[in-house]
């Protein structure tokens, strides 16, 4: 992601972003709002057969058929009962074609200056870090920013 | 003047003429001295060089217009047509086609001259024709053809009020000529007043309209049938109004002549062979109303002194079909709406059947009411999408005659079925597939000369290329009576290449072994040549048929000859369906690809190499457990089974499924590019109750 800077007088002016603040366990992780077409709550899945063990299945969104894929299994984490908080996003990955992602909760969004992001250490023992394309810092949390591109591709 | 609103009839005027030029030219191949053709031709030729003129086309204009002279020298029968000829004519097309290409990606014609194939036509008028001046050549036929039908010419009708007549009188006086003009636009023009308007426009830098019949502002409004007059004051010759006219594309002919001036009208026109015409003008002048003559009493039929439109029916022409051309999205966009609009009423099916009270009774009714109309209404909208196949094959006889030059095989391509109707996204993707068979055909099909001619074979090779409709699908078939495929030499390279083990081999068929033809980089030919022979095609035809919800399978006899057949669905978007149960799930069954339904006691199951078999009409079919292949967790063991009997091609199975809902009209939604599912499943629809139900793809399951 490259960051622009817009030359105002003498000052500064980063380059800001919104991110949707979602929960899987107690971790955040955050999904650039440009992205996200909508979120809506948990509703009947119909399974996929054969299809990779993170898609749950479709669902109907207005008369579209939409892949949805469990973030933790993605993540490779152990799967919990949905609750009254489980939301699915759904992400628009390109002009034909969207993804819902299933998380535990969606909080807050949230607007971080590139001051406030950082490119994460790699670290290869968690297979997760993968997916991860930055880390942000908000109000003394940590929020992990999800690599949208690197969660659908098919290279797994 | 700004031309770029009438790019996109250029462009499909362009392809049209294209497509009719190789059409002629094939036949002229066969049939040097056919008149009819040669006139064809030079007259595509000319409406070309028109139309690229009018867009400023000028490379294209110019490699028409020498294309136009060599015709015009054939048409006079001061040359002949010979094979040399034909090929340049060809290799003119293709640039022309490549002029085209470009045009449609940049609006620009691009900057290759052809200057070798012009030189090679100049050189053919040289060598071959008169070694006369070709331009004028050109203009002198024009004139020829425009003389002959100058008597029919529909300005002799039109009565000029005094203040016109002086006008003329004046410019006349003046040294100017005086001309009548009639212009007539072709029938099947969609925009007669964009015609009329580059008419307008073309004559204007050479002189004066005084007067137009029907009025300049009718014209503009489209009221007027395929023709008009004009009177014109120019200093030009006549000639070079009429070749400024005639230049553009879609006009049929334009007719005139240089008029003395009008206050002798009526003296004048008695010179002509129009005498019949003669008393009412000469009432109406004294009335001086400013409208056409009516029909004259005295020959009423001959047409001469008819109106436009009475002339147009006296002429015998076929009534041209009424139509719009409409932009493809838009048809998608309004088939979309239909599918919504069935989905909905799917949903209130599925209501109404839920509710047992009296109202819903009635509901029903109307349900049903409202249901056929959605059925009429999804056929409607799907026979506007559907065009001819026409369009896709037009181009392979001239894709044979190339081959058989490069191949030096001699070969006839014979097609039927040509006004079979398919889907338009179908047609779009067929093209390919089809362009490959038949170089198959064509290259590894069809024996050599001398082979043929030991076989008792005719020494001239046949591809055919049938199609027609079979049922719910669209079938076409492709045939050669060459040497067929050698199945010994399938299973030969299959067992070299890895392919296949010997285990395998030995319990494969014949069938098996046709379809390793379509695997992946396997091709039988000894040799890789220029047409084909690489061993990647079959496989991308049958990837290629099969997105399109289609199959393709061979048959072939050894020296006999070889036949692919591909089926493809008239529709894609909307379907009929079984709907069925699978533990708690539902799926749809394509209803085109079931026979039969039956029921089947488990005793009945016999089992061939470890595999469940059922005997079927005295066949012998396997039986697929679907909630094994979808993994289903299977509760309860049943007695019996209910069996959905599939067919595709010649292939039959038996789908064991635990419950079936019924018929049911659905639509097809792709699931995506995300979803990885063995091709198990060619979609998803969505059910009246919102709930999603997968379509099994049969293919895969055979």
């Amino acid at each position: 992601m490259e960051q622009q800077k817009i030359e105002l007088g003498e000052k500064k002016v980063l380059d800001v972003k919104q991110f949707i603040v979602t929960k899987i366990g107690k971790e955040q992780y955050g999904i650039n709002i440009q992205y996200v077409n909508n979120i809506v709550r948990m509703q009947k899945i119909t399974r996929v057969p054969k299809a990779q063990y993170y898609y749950k299945g479709v669902i109907n969104l207005r008369g579209e058929i939409i892949p949805i894929m469990s973030l933790r299994l993605k993540f490779e984490l152990e799967e919990i009962e949905y609750t009254k908080d489980t939301r699915i996003i759904i992400v628009k990955t390109d002009k034909q074609n969207s993804v819902g992602i299933i998380v535990d909760a969606v909080s807050e969004v949230v607007t971080l200056d590139e001051e406030h992001m950082e490119k994460p250490t790699v670290d290869g023992s968690e297979s997760r870090m993968q997916y991860i394309a930055m880390l942000g810092k908000h109000e003394g949390t940590l929020i992990s920013i999800i690599n949208i591109g690197s969660i659908i591709s098919e290279i797994d | 003047m700004d031309v770029s609103q009438y790019l996109e009839i250029f462009i499909d005027e362009t392809k049209e003429h294209l497509e009719n030029l190789n059409n002629q030219l094939l036949i002229l191949e066969k049939e040097p001295e056919n008149k009819d053709t040669i006139d064809e031709i030079f007259r595509a030729a000319h409406s070309l060089k028109g139309m690229a003129g009018t867009m400023g086309y000028k490379r294209m204009q110019r490699l028409t217009h020498d294309m136009e002279n060599v015709f015009m020298e054939v048409r006079e029968g001061r040359m002949k047509v010979n094979p040399n000829l034909v090929d340049i004519v060809f290799q003119c097309l293709d640039a022309l086609e490549e002029y085209l290409s470009c045009i449609m990606e940049t609006s620009d014609e691009g900057t290759n001259e052809n200057e070798p194939i012009i030189a090679r036509l100049k050189d053919v008028l040289v060598k071959e024709g008169n070694k006369t001046n070709e331009p004028a050549e050109a203009k002198q036929g024009q004139k020829e053809t425009e003389k002959e039908k100058t008597e029919n010419a529909g300005y002799h009708d039109v009565v000029l009020t005094d203040f016109e007549r002086h006008a003329a009188n004046e410019a006349v006086k003046m040294g100017m000529r005086y001309y009548g003009v009639t212009v007539k636009i072709e029938e099947s023009c969609i925009l007669k007043s964009a015609r009329a308007f580059l008419v307008f426009k073309n004559i204007e830098p050479l002189g004066e309209v005084i007067r137009s019949e029907p009025s300049a502002q009718d014209i503009e409004d489209e009221k007027f049938e395929n023709e008009f007059s004009l009177f014109i004051i120019s200093r030009d010759s006549l000639e070079k109004i009429l070749e400024a006219v005639g230049n553009i594309s879609e006009i049929k002919s334009v007719e005139g002549e240089e008029l003395p001036a009008p206050e002798y009208t009526e003296e004048a026109k008695t010179t002509e062979a129009v005498v019949e015409n003669i008393e009412k003008p000469v009432q109406e002048v004294v009335k001086e109303e400013p409208v056409v003559a009516a029909k004259k009493p005295v020959a009423p039929t001959t047409g001469t002194g008819q109106t436009p439109a009475q002339h147009q029916q006296s002429s015998g022409k076929p009534v041209v079909n009424r139509s719009v051309r409409v932009d493809i999205e838009k048809l998608d966009v309004l088939m979309n709406l239909v599918s919504e609009l069935i989905t909905a009423k799917n949903g209130i099916v599925s209501v109404s059947e839920s509710e047992k009270s009296e109202t819903a009774q009635s509901i029903r009714e109307q349900v049903e009411y409202l249901e056929s109309i959605t059925t009429n209404l999804h056929e409607s909208v799907m026979k506007v999408r559907m065009v001819p196949i026409e369009s896709v094959v037009s181009r392979f006889p001239r894709m044979i005659r190339d081959l058989s030059k490069k191949l030096n095989k001699k070969m006839e391509l014979y097609m039927s079925g040509e006004d079979t109707e398919l889907d338009r996204t179908v047609i779009d993707e067929i093209g390919d597939p089809l362009m490959h068979i038949l170089r198959n055909s064509a290259d590894h099909g069809l024996e050599s000369a001398e082979i043929r001619k030991e076989r008792g074979k005719p020494e001239v090779g046949s591809i055919f290329l049938d199609a027609y409709q079979d049922g719910n699908n669209v079938v076409i078939e492709v045939r050669d009576d060459g040497n067929g495929i050698d199945i010994e030499q399938v299973r030969r390279k299959a067992l070299e290449k890895g392919t296949i083990t010997p285990e395998q081999a030995n319990n494969m068929d014949d069938k098996a072994f046709l379809d390793l033809l379509f695997r992946p980089s396997f091709s039988t030919s000894e040799k890789v040549t220029e047409v084909s022979g690489r061993g990647v095609g079959l496989d991308v035809v049958k990837t290629k048929i099969e997105g399109l919800g289609g199959d393709i399978e061979v048959k072939t006899e050894l020296t006999v000859g070889t036949t692919f057949v591909i089926r493809l669905p008239l529709t894609l978007a909307i379907i009929q369906a079984l709907m069925v149960i699978l533990g708690d799930e539902k799926y749809a069954i394509p209803l085109n690809t079931i026979q039969t339904i039956e029921d089947i006691s488990v005793g009945d199951i016999k089992y061939i190499r470890g595999k469940e078999v059922i005997s079927f009409r005295e066949n012998v079919i396997p039986l697929i457990r679907l909630s094994d292949v979808l993994d289903i967790e299977q509760t309860e063991k049943v007695e019996n089974l209910i069996v959905v009997i599939i067919q595709k091609g010649d292939k039959k199975a038996g789908l064991v499924v635990d419950e079936l809902i019924g018929q049911q009209e659905i639509v097809i939604k792709t699931l995506g590019k995300y979803l990885n599912n063995n091709k198990l499943l060619s979609g998803a629809t969505i059910l009246g109750d919102g709930e999603v139900a997968l379509i099994l793809d049969v293919n895969t399951l055979l």
